[in-house]
């Protein structure tokens, strides 16, 4: 089992970037022997450890203490010297390589001033029989599947030196039998007593793989747990930062006037998903969307919330299942198609798929709905203007004027310039992915207002966030998603926190 | 590396052979005095030059970069080498030497722009297309004729291989050849080379892997210098003068080699043997135009202008083959935001 | 309303400023640079040269400034002017007598044609099968010669018919005829892209496919179009190149035009990486490079030299534009420099 005295120790490690702070005296130890995961929701500063760790970054204060001794390493291969050694979900390995060569490249044996390329496959051959694998190593690594691919990446950073193993998402792309592989050959590491430090959003997985559990929220050390000492319920309750008995039940009783009006089935049917799912990215899913209706998507990170929004409006191409939309059978297999249906989409990431920084707020703004007319129908420039003014007033952008570059307005107005995008589109169905996040709490206030007016005004939302209060107070439906499927909906007194944490924990 | 089995791997290089067999079969068919060992060796002959910058280029293709800037740093160093033996009387034994360094100079110069400050490279070395050229003219507007001994005895020196007739290799046939060996050495059998393949195939995790990336990326560099370098000396022994509209056009006709030999321009895949096999595509089609005698010497060029395209496109259709694997990637990364 | 900062802020500052130093620079060392006579009821003089030289890759940089705002390049619009040179040389011909083979203007537009075909050739490998528009751009520009030089039976062939004369050697009320040419299609590149939704659409996909994707732009047919109006360019141009000397020679028509149009467009505030483009500023840079050219040729230094001044010229922009050596400028300046 594991020792006493940890191997890895890092103490009230500090990080800070500009604006933000990453991490903040947080503690964190390992043991050899022990499988310790690290979980926490957006922002917690997984990455941030792991990259402190590993030397990418250098602590602002704090100190990390292997087998004892002080250590600072200064860059991965600093780190690698140490015996510290990450792997990554993206599989750091050259494909074009053969696997032996991913192996040993850069330390490949040699013999009279050349790579002794017998030898080399020799020795890859015995490094993946230690990990039970038996495959041809003269083969390139791309002809492998994913879960190969980590294989060997993990073989590649284990030699005699290696003390600290990481695993950073190691199962996202992996299907169950290849996660039970996995499984496998990290218990098999770690009973030959490795320490390795398991990053996953995957609840089920975590109890499955993990010894041991640290919580991590907005860069600060929440607990460091057993496994078996940590009921589901109370980890994600953690996570989010929520004590078991502060619930709000407040937003159950409008719930109750919100569904009575909508019970009537004489409106209509924005959308109607059926059985639409894509492998790798969600389970086939159904669900609905009526007149007015807000339906929340509620779920811990990486549950597949965004990928159910990418699918509905067209950004992956679903490889079952059919979208109605207003009852007609319509095909969505790119955004275009689904702007001309009437739907519009807010990304999570608005920076890298939302605005763009350097067109002006009004080009901003009319962007889509010009997309939508075509290139011959311009839109003048003074009816840009009237369109954009018109937004700026209504949402209560704070900006001088319409013609200022986009990236000079703060996270809020961005945010609400690429909502206003969309709302001159006037669709029927709006689907917001993660509006609130990075916003100060007046502006947060103020686009929750606005998501309500719209759906009174018969617009139909999709709305999805990782605050699961906002998603209470907005939505009339809750569909609860958990490790890439969509587990429950919730409807009426439903909806409230408690219950999405307990359907979560629960894990139908 | 090697096997001898076909698999998807060697599958370009078989393709490529077999359009050389074709090739030389249909012009033994079509044409008297076709078939003959010595048109084979003429290839070689004819073809050194090409030989060597291909090799260069080959390296830099692979590590995903291209070097547009060859066939001028070619002309250039004829240009340099005739001046210093004719006008500056200086000995062919200080000459050579000076001017690969010269090659060397100019690669580590492009090298180091590109890397350092991640600039473009096609820019970077279409920018040094334009200087080399500019300076071949500093040194001469006109043709400068060599009549040193020493190259003039090199020029004219033959290997003989009477197996087969009477048959020969020139001097500068040999250099190339004896330096596609040494590079085939090094592309498989050195760190160098391993890391200029690792490259190609993913910057990010041969940074990652704690490969000398930096260093290897100029070095490629200073590399195809060293070859453009190398060629022109080889270029001046087989037209004995240096004149500056040498290689126009050169740089092409190396890419073209390169991807006809199955390297991907797109980087981390491709081998030395496919551009030897590209270069003597390249170096038949122009014989058989030349033997068909009534088209037009231009026609090589959009033949392999075609062939180029034809592999660029079944390149990019294997590519989008890969390509669906990666799918399984991006649709989980976009799930996970720490 | 004419502040400073307005008057910084607009993108054609730097390239007219970059400009006015190179003219100034020419007022107090160069002997008559400004000099202008009438003679015939034409104007004449070193900035009329300049103005009638930067022609072709004015209108080449027109092309080229759409293709480098969508984030592409097109390297083969100096084999595309050899062919337009090519087909409406053969095209016309002529014998001594001054007849041409067919009519003119026919012959013009099938070049042009050609040239527009070629150009969609290009979009249509990059943007329906994908490749990089480098390597897409780069099967022109090896065979482009050789289809010109095929065209022209590798001979330089000799035009006759005089009228044709007038594109690049006219005058018209004046001035060189070539500036109406280069001067109506900046005029109808203007409108066709600030008028229309398509130049907001360009600038969309270059700074950004993936937002622009969602955004529901489609930007195949954009790319598709960018190209086949680079291809319209160069053989627009091509044509003024044959008219100025008329004659075609596929070895050397258009050669190195491209490096010269791209710097033009780079010169004139459009940045490599694709996003805002500026017509105007491409082609003052155009008139820039070619100022320097002729600055050089005024100093009775040869003319090459001028290809190693652009190729320096080339190094310190893309320095400029690299964040790694403005990164390195700022710290060697003791600068805070943010991550």
């Amino acid at each position: 089992m594991s020792d006493r005295v940890p191997i890895l120790e890092m103490k009230r490690i500090s990080k800070f970037f500009p604006g933000v702070k990453a991490l903040s005296d947080v503690d964190f130890r390992l043991f050899k022997g022990e499988v310790h995961s690290v979980m926490g929701q957006n922002g917690a500063g997984k990455s941030t450890l792991v990259k402190v760790l590993t030397g990418v970054y250098k602590q602002d204060s704090g100190e990390m203490l292997l087998e004892g001794k002080p250590i600072r390493p200064d860059s991965p291969l600093a780190a690698q010297k140490l015996g510290i050694n990450a792997v990554y979900q993206e599989v750091n390995l050259c494909p074009n390589l053969s696997v032996a060569e991913n192996i040993f490249i850069g330390k490949q044996p040699m013999k009279n001033g050349m790579i002794d390329w017998p030898k080399l496959n020799r020795n890859a051959g015995e490094l993946l029989a230690r990990l039970n694998i038996y495959i041809d190593v003269s083969q390139i690594l791309a002809s492998y599947s994913i879960a190969v691919q980590q294989m060997v990446a993990i073989a590649r950073v284990l030699d005699s030196s290696s003390q600290i193993l990481i695993l950073d998402e190691p199962t996202s792309s992996l299907d169950e039998n290849e996660v039970a592989q996995l499984f496998k050959v990290i218990k098999k590491l770690r009973d030959d007593g490795l320490a390795i430090l398991f990053i996953t959003h995957f609840l089920d997985q975590t109890y499955q793989i993990a010894d041991r559990i640290t919580i991590l929220k907005n860069g600060v050390f929440v607990g460091e747990y057993r496994t078996s000492e940590l009921p589901k319920l109370d980890l994600i309750a953690k996570m989010l930062g929520k004590e078991l008995s502060e619930f709000s039940f407040a937003a159950g009783s409008d719930k109750s006037k919100k569904t009575s009006s909508a019970t009537s089935r004489e409106v209509d049917s924005i959308l109607k998903v059926r059985a639409l799912g894509l492998p790798g990215s969600i389970a086939p899913f159904d669900l609905t969307l009526d007149k007015g209706e807000i339906v929340g998507l509620a779920g811990l990170l990486g549950s597949g919330r965004t990928e159910m929004a990418r699918l509905i409006f067209g950004i992956d191409s679903a490889d079952q299942g059919e979208i109605l939309i207003k009852g007609k059978k319509t095909n969505i297999n790119s955004p275009r198609n689904a702007i001309m249906a009437g739907m519009g989409f807010c990304s999570e990431d608005r920076k890298s798929e939302g605005i763009f920084p350097d067109l002006t707020v009004r080009e901003n703004i009319v962007l889509a709905l010009q997309g939508r007319k075509g290139i011959f129908q311009n839109i003048s420039k003074k009816k840009q203007g009237e369109i954009a003014d018109e937004m700026v007033k209504s949402l209560g952008i704070k900006t001088p004027n319409a013609n200022i570059l986009t990236k000079q307005l703060s996270g809020g107005n961005q945010q609400k310039v690429l909502l206003a995008r969309w709302l001159a589109t006037n669709p029927i169905l709006l689907i917001l992915d993660e509006p609130t996040r990075g916003i100060d709490v007046g502006a947060k206030f103020e686009i929750m207002e606005l998501i309500l007016n719209l759906s009174k005004q018969g617009m139909g939302v999709i709305f999805i966030s990782s605050e699961f209060e906002e998603v209470v107070r907005c939505s009339t439906r809750v569909a609860v998603l958990k490790d890439k499927a969509k587990i429950a909906e919730l409807v009426g007194n439903e909806v409230n926190e408690n219950k999405i944490m307990q359907t979560i924990a629960g894990g139908e | 590396m090697k096997r001898s089995s076909i698999n998807q791997r060697n599958l370009p290089i078989f393709v490529t052979l077999g359009l050389f067999v074709l090739m030389f079969a249909l012009g033994s068919i079509a044409f008297p005095g076709f078939f003959a060992v010595q048109n084979f060796f003429n290839l070689f002959i004819d073809n050194a030059y090409l030989l060597i910058i291909g090799v260069g280029m080959t390296f830099v293709i692979i590590s995903g970069g291209i070097d547009l800037s060859v066939g001028s740093v070619l002309a250039l160093t004829t240009m340099v080498t005739s001046s210093l033996l004719e006008k500056s009387h200086m000995s062919p034994v200080l000459v050579i030497p000076l001017v690969l360094l010269m090659g060397i100079a100019l690669g580590f110069f492009q090298g180091y722009l590109i890397q350092t400050f991640d600039l473009p490279p096609f820019i970077i070395t279409l920018a040094g297309l334009y200087l080399a050229r500019g300076l071949c003219y500093v040194v001469s507007v006109d043709t400068i004729p060599i009549s040193n001994q020493f190259f003039n005895n090199v020029a004219h020196f033959q290997l003989n291989l009477p197996f087969l007739g009477q048959n020969f290799l020139s001097s500068n046939a040999v250099v190339a050849i004896i330096f596609v060996i040494v590079a085939l050495f090094m592309a498989h059998n050195t760190k160098f080379g391993r890391t200029v393949y690792a490259i190609g195939g993913s910057e990010q995790s041969a940074i990652l892997m704690g490969l000398p990336v930096r260093k290897t990326k100029i070095a490629i560099y200073a590399f195809s210098g060293f070859c453009s370098a190398l060629a022109g000396i080889v270029f001046t022994l087989y037209t004995l003068s240096g004149y500056a509209l040498n290689g126009s056009g050169m740089e092409l006709d190396a890419i073209a080699s390169v991807v006809i030999g199955g390297t991907l321009l797109t980087g981390g895949v491709g081998s030395i043997l496919g551009t030897l096999l590209g270069v003597l595509v390249y170096g038949i089609i122009q014989v058989l135009i030349v033997f068909q005698g009534t088209l037009n010497s231009w026609w090589t060029r959009i033949v392999i202008g075609f062939l180029v395209f034809l592999f660029c496109l079944l390149q990019r259709f294997f590519d989008s083959r890969r390509g669906q694997r990666k799918k399984y990637f991006l649709a989980a990364k976009s799930a996970t935001k720490t | 309303m004419l502040s400073w900062k307005s008057l910084t802020n607009n993108k054609l500052i730097w390239p007219i400023v970059s400009l006015a130093i190179l003219l100034v620079f020419n007022l107090f060392f160069t002997p008559h640079f400004f000099a202008i006579q009438i003679m015939d009821g034409h104007l004449f003089g070193n900035v009329i040269d300049i103005i009638k030289n930067a022609a072709p890759k004015a209108i080449l940089a027109i092309g080229l400034t759409l293709v480098i705002a969508t984030h592409g390049i097109d390297i083969s619009v100096g084999s595309v002017v050899a062919i337009s040179a090519g087909v409406v040389a053969m095209l016309i011909g002529g014998d001594l007598q001054g007849i041409p083979k067919h009519p003119i203007f026919i012959s013009m537009v099938v070049a042009v044609l050609v040239c527009t075909l070629a150009g969609t050739w290009n979009g249509f490998l990059v943007s329906r099968i994908g490749m990089q528009p480098i390597i897409a751009t780069l099967i022109l520009f090896v065979a482009g010669r050789g289809i010109a030089m095929v065209t022209t039976n590798a001979m330089q062939v000799w035009l006759y018919a005089k009228p044709f004369a007038l594109l690049g050697q006219g005058y018209f009320l004046g001035l060189p005829f070539s500036i109406y040419i280069v001067a109506s299609l900046f005029i109808l590149t203007y409108i066709v892209t600030r008028g229309t939704a398509l130049g907001l659409f360009i600038e969309a996909v270059g700074l950004n496919p993936t937002a622009s994707r969602f955004a529901g732009i489609n930007a195949k047919n954009i790319l598709l179009s960018v190209y086949a109006f680079s291809g319209f360019c160069a053989g627009l141009s091509g044509l003024i190149v044959c008219s100025t000397v008329m004659n075609a020679d596929g070895n050397n028509a258009g050669l190195l035009f491209e490096l010269d149009a791209i710097l033009a467009v780079v010169l004139g505030g459009t940045s490599l990486n694709g996003g805002k483009f500026s017509l105007g500023g491409s082609i003052i840079g155009a008139l820039i490079i070619q100022t320097l050219t002729t600055t050089i040729y005024a100093f009775g230094v040869p003319p090459e030299i001028s290809q190693v001044v652009k190729a320096f010229v080339v190094y310190i922009i893309c320095l400029l534009q690299s964040d790694q050596f403005r990164r390195k400028v700022a710290g060697a300046f003791g600068r805070e420099v943010s991550v």
